[in-house]
């Protein structure tokens, strides 16, 4: 498979970047880790004119903790965040989440940031940011940042806020309070395959409460069927996997016995 | 009797874990696979395939592609037809196959027109340029449907059905008759899905007609070089020797690199009218939508025994999906390939097994995925059969399956449906399996765990593979015998070069095929270099494939060395000073009887051929040897799979997995370890994963590596393995072979686990692949009925 012609562009700041997006107009990609996009371009599903190539942008690369949030940049892979200790400390769903994108081979290239962008529903970081109420920062063509909530940001299937000629530059995600945590479950098919199911959560122990997210999680799932299941399966896996995110959070909690 | 490779007597080099000969240059990086190979002026090679899986093809338009900058060539079925090579032969000549559709399209994906172009891009992008006005037609999905004849899928054939073939052996009136007095009597429809090999490398060829010479070169990803040339010759009328097929380092081929595809014959056509080299290598897609699959069986098993659980009768009716061509490499007088090997390991009195084939709307195929001869679905039907059968009499499957074993002492064993089994000690092999698993510990915690609602099992297959085809009385490609060959040649300082006619994808021939001779004439086998895949320089063969290597050129190997040792022994007594009678090979050497100490080496015996031969013999020690093998071989394994299955997701953890298998005498037991553990994994991905399903309009569903599942280190569970050295009375050295044991025996041994988990809930039965939703939906099912 050999993607359509495109031109490719380096960009070494991000001011660089968003100028080459406005110069190259709305066929620009930009290209991060490439881990959906190159696949999209090689089935040409995905036709881009130009790659904005941002890898070359180290100033992007950074994990960071301060005032409430952990701040993490358009060009951070997946395995920064696997390998951080500061994350395996304090932000177990993010934890959770970076150890189950795809496979270690992915995690070395596809940054989370990147994820976001391409809003895959069965993509696991837009699923994550949903739910621990993340935030994004993203640079506009005239050079100024606007933050976006995740709610905001997240518009529709492979749809975000991020604007022609804009670029995503950081995700940030709150600091969870000692009363706070979380987990991610995830099906799939093998290591590496996109989830066909998965969901978290945070709240009050009890197991008619498990029991009464469940039911609701199964009547709000609206999935699509694919070859990861019907939709009947994915809705009755949407209970079960809350079921699993609650008990599994409440138990890092010190709140056992509710599996 | 059997033993472990451990209790054999010390050996010169077989039987040892030598590491493999290949492998430092596949580890660097330095392997010289197809798509290695550039040559001056070479030209590429695309394709357009069909959107619709059946569709009339009204018109085609070459024209924007023509302009493309770059585009030398746009070929489709039509300028095929014209220089008559649009038809191929399959190999067992019951039909014959489209290389490029030709008035109708008849599977998704099916290629329709090349396009030939100065770079691979170029020729992508003029494939996409190519405009092909379709007219859709009803498909027909599966064989059900094509059995019903309301659509005939191949006007091409004279008669209007869609019905491929009737084939049957055994006695079927008596099979039935027994059926109906038995006591105890199962039937279950069982289905061996389609699914496909996708090696990692896939398919792909650089033709290469030099006009000056007259001679055409193709390179190609082959596993029977020897055959593609005799298969281009006759469908080219190129003579043979104007044609040199080289099949270079092949990457995994497990059958799907046998046949002849539409790719090879266009890249090919366009070398040979153009006058330059064209390559062609296939993406992912092409490879999982278009090239040989496997399996696609429904079968119908029934089986009948007494109450004390002994089998009484076998009967197999199949409906055999074989897709739009009959393009199956079975020989001539099996179209079913070894499916007789229904009765697997079991003493039926009698039995009756039929296919019935039909066309589809599919790839064509159906021989492929380390089984070419229909072994896999035979193997699977009878255990999932025996597994069924003693749930219904409501005994131990081991208990049920002991008491039905071929007994050691009744082999050669002639089996109902015509076979004569070589050997084999089914009950030792089990025994051993139980022990290192530790099975009635096993069961024991089954029955606490159900008592607390725990999805636990234990499933076992107890399997009889058939291989090594073949004798040639029986078995032939496109009407040549199945033997195999072997040429030795052994320098003056005792090293040598071995050439085979069968070619390795991986099987690891570089060094067994040395251990074999080094045994035979005590030399080093790191000093034997072994190659394949030339056949200008290899003798001619039959190629690999069907676990065929070492039962039939690893005979040949053994024999060609023990000519080389029938002189050498001349050459030892001109060298004693003795008679020929008076010296005999002991120990690795030639000695001289009755005094000790009093010894020639081969190496001194080689040396001696070119520089001091005997007066009036021929200088030189070479020996070529063609073997056609008295019988097949019958390789046998008892594999056991523990699983967990969560209640809630369907989801089955395979716990643990043990292997015990019986392959004769073992080559280099760490090979034949690696040859297990990758079978095992993808018996592990059929039982679990990989289907080739189509949407009822015949939209193929697992078109690439996000759809087609192959599992990594990642989800494969850790294999145990171990042995029993059962050897073959036949074959010059015993050996049996093995490449597809595991993925013969191990599918029904993951279902009969779930199926045992799944035994408290009354669920008897799930076609593969046993999905998350799959389990889940037959739990939940269950669970309504009894609530």
């Amino acid at each position: 498979m050999f993607p359509a012609p495109f031109d490719y562009y380096r960009a070494h700041s991000v001011d660089d970047a968003v100028q080459a997006l406005a110069r190259f107009g709305d066929d620009a990609r930009i290209l991060a880790g490439g881990q959906s996009l190159i696949p999209a371009m090689r089935f040409r599903l995905a036709r881009p004119s130009v790659l904005v190539d941002i890898n070359a942008i180290d100033e992007l690369a950074y994990v960071r903790e301060s005032d409430g949030h952990l701040a993490v940049g358009a060009g951070t892979r997946d395995f920064a965040l696997e390998t951080a200790p500061l994350i395996a400390q304090r932000y177990l769903l993010l934890a959770d989440t970076s150890a189950l994108v795809a496979d270690p081979v992915v995690r070395q290239m596809g940054t989370v940031v990147g994820s976001l962008c391409h809003n895959d529903p069965a993509g696991d970081w837009p699923v994550t940011a949903l739910a621990a109420r993340a935030q994004v920062s993203i640079r506009t063509p005239g050079g100024a940042t606007r933050t976006v909530a995740i709610d905001d940001f997240v518009v529709d299937s492979y749809t975000t806020a991020v604007g022609t000629g804009e670029m995503a530059v950081e995700v940030r995600f709150p600091t969870p309070g000692t009363r706070t945590s979380g987990s991610y479950q995830k099906i799939e098919r093998k290591v590496g395959d996109f989830a066909a199911e998965k969901l978290l959560a945070g709240a009050k122990p009890s197991k008619d409460l498990i029991r009464a997210a469940m039911r609701e999680a199964e009547k709000i799932a609206d999935p699509s069927p694919d070859n990861r299941g019907s939709v009947e399966y994915k809705k009755a896996m949407a209970g079960v996997l809350v079921g699993r995110a609650i008990a599994g959070a409440l138990e890092r909690l010190g709140v056992g016995g509710l599996k | 009797m059997a033993t472990t490779t451990d209790d054999l007597p010390a050996r010169h080099s077989l039987g040892k874990s030598m590491k493999r000969k290949e492998d430092p240059r596949f580890i660097r990086g330095k392997g010289r696979y197809l798509d290695d190979i550039v040559l001056p002026h070479m030209l590429y090679l695309a394709l357009v395939h069909s959107p619709y899986p059946h569709a009339r093809i009204k018109s085609i338009d070459k024209s924007k592609a023509l302009a493309l900058p770059g585009v030398k060539a746009v070929i489709t079925g039509e300028d095929l037809d014209a220089a008559k090579l649009e038809w191929l032969p399959t190999f067992h000549g019951y039909d014959k196959q489209m290389v490029l559709a030709f008035g109708k399209a008849l599977y998704q994906y099916q290629e329709v027109a090349g396009v030939v172009a100065t770079s691979r891009e170029i020729a992508s992008d003029g494939a996409e340029l190519v405009e092909v006005e379709y007219e859709p037609l009803d498909p027909l999905v599966t064989p059900f449907q094509a059995r019903e004849d309301k659509i005939i899928l191949r006007d091409d054939r004279e008669s209007k059905t869609n019905h491929i073939y009737h084939w049957e052996v055994g006695d079927k009136a008596k099979a039935e008759g027994e059926l109906d007095g038995s006591a105890v009597r199962i039937k279950e429809r069982i289905l061996s899905p389609r699914c496909h090999p996708a090696p990692l490398e896939p398919c792909g060829v650089l033709a290469d007609m030099n006009k000056a010479t007259g001679r055409l070169t193709v390179y190609m990803t082959s596993q029977a070089p020897h055959v593609h040339r005799t298969a281009f010759s006759l469908v080219t009328g190129i003579p043979e020797d104007k044609i040199h097929v080289i099949s270079p380092d092949v990457g995994g081929g497990f059958g799907n690199k046998v046949p002849v595809y539409p790719g090879y014959v266009v890249a090919t056509v366009a070398s040979v009218i153009i006058g330059v080299p064209v390559k062609w290598v296939e993406s992912r897609t092409e490879n999982l939508t278009t090239t040989g699959f496997a399996r696609d069986y429904h079968m119908d098993v029934e089986i009948g025994a007494t109450k004390e659980g002994k089998v009484t009768a076998l009967k197999v009716s199949t409906v055999a999906d074989h897709g739009a061509f009959d393009a199956a490499a079975d020989p001539r007088k099996y179209p079913a390939g070894m499916f007789g090997i229904v009765t697997g390991s079991y003493d039926f009195p009698t039995a009756f097994a039929e296919v019935d084939a039909y066309f589809t709307n599919k790839a064509p195929g159906g021989i492929a995925y380390r089984c070419s001869f229909r072994v896999t679905e035979a193997s699977f039907a009878i255990e999932r059969g025996m597994d069924i059968l003693a749930r219904k009499l409501d005994m131990d499957p081991v208990e049920l399956r002991r008491r039905n074993f071929i007994k050691k002492e009744q082999f050669p064993y002639p089996s109902p449906l015509g076979f004569v089994y070589d050997s084999g000690d089914y009950e030792a092999t089990t025994q051993k399996a139980l022990d290192i698993i530790g099975y009635d510990e096993l069961r024991k915690e089954q029955a606490e765990k159900r008592k607390s609602g725990e999805l636990m099992g234990i499933g076992v297959s107890t399997f009889t593979e058939i291989v090594g085809a073949g004798p040639g009385k029986h078995f032939d490609i496109l009407g040549i015998k199945m033997f195999d060959s072997a040429e030795i040649r052994i320098h003056p300082t005792g090293s040598g070069i071995v050439r085979a006619g069968t070619r390795h994808q991986g099987q690891g021939h570089e060094t067994t095929w040395a251990q074999i001779v080094a045994e035979e004439l005590g030399l080093d086998p790191q000093e034997l270099l072994v190659e394949e895949g030339d056949t200008d320089t290899a003798p001619y063969g039959l190629g690999t494939y069907a676990s065929r290597s070492t039962p039939v050129a690893g005979g040949a190997l053994a024999l060609a060395a023990r000519r080389i040792r029938e002189k050498g022994k001349k050459i030892a007594a001109h060298l004693l000073e003795a008679s020929e009678n008076d010296v005999e090979w002991k120990d690795y050497k030639f000695n001289l009887k009755g005094v000790p100490g009093k010894s020639v080496t081969m190496k001194e015996v080689a040396f001696a051929a070119y520089t001091n031969p005997p007066p009036d013999s021929e200088p030189g020690l070479e020996a070529t040897y063609y073997y056609d093998p008295p019988n097949l071989t019958f390789p046998n394994g008892s594999y056991i799979a523990v699983v967990d299955v969560d209640r809630e997701t369907g989801a089955v953890i395979v716990r643990r997995f043990l292997a015990v298998d019986d392959c004769g005498v073992v080559i280099n037991p760490m090979i034949v370890e690696g040859q297990i553990h990758g079978g095992l994994t993808e018996g592990f991905a059929m039982a679990f994963m990989q289907e080739i399903a189509f949407d009822e309009s015949g939209n193929n569903l697992n078109t690439n590596f996000t759809e087609y599942l192959v599992p990594t280190a990642l989800e494969t569970p850790h294999w145990e393995t171990a042995n029993t050295v059962t050897p073959s009375p036949h074959h010059p050295i015993g050996a049996k072979g093995v490449g597809e044991s595991p993925n013969v025996g191990s599918p029904q041994a993951f279902v009969n686990a779930v199926m045992d988990a799944l035994a408290p809930l009354g669920i008897t039965h799930i076609d593969m692949p046993l999905t998350r939703e799959k389990v889940w939906r037959a739990i939940r099912d269950a669970e309504a009925k009894v609530s």
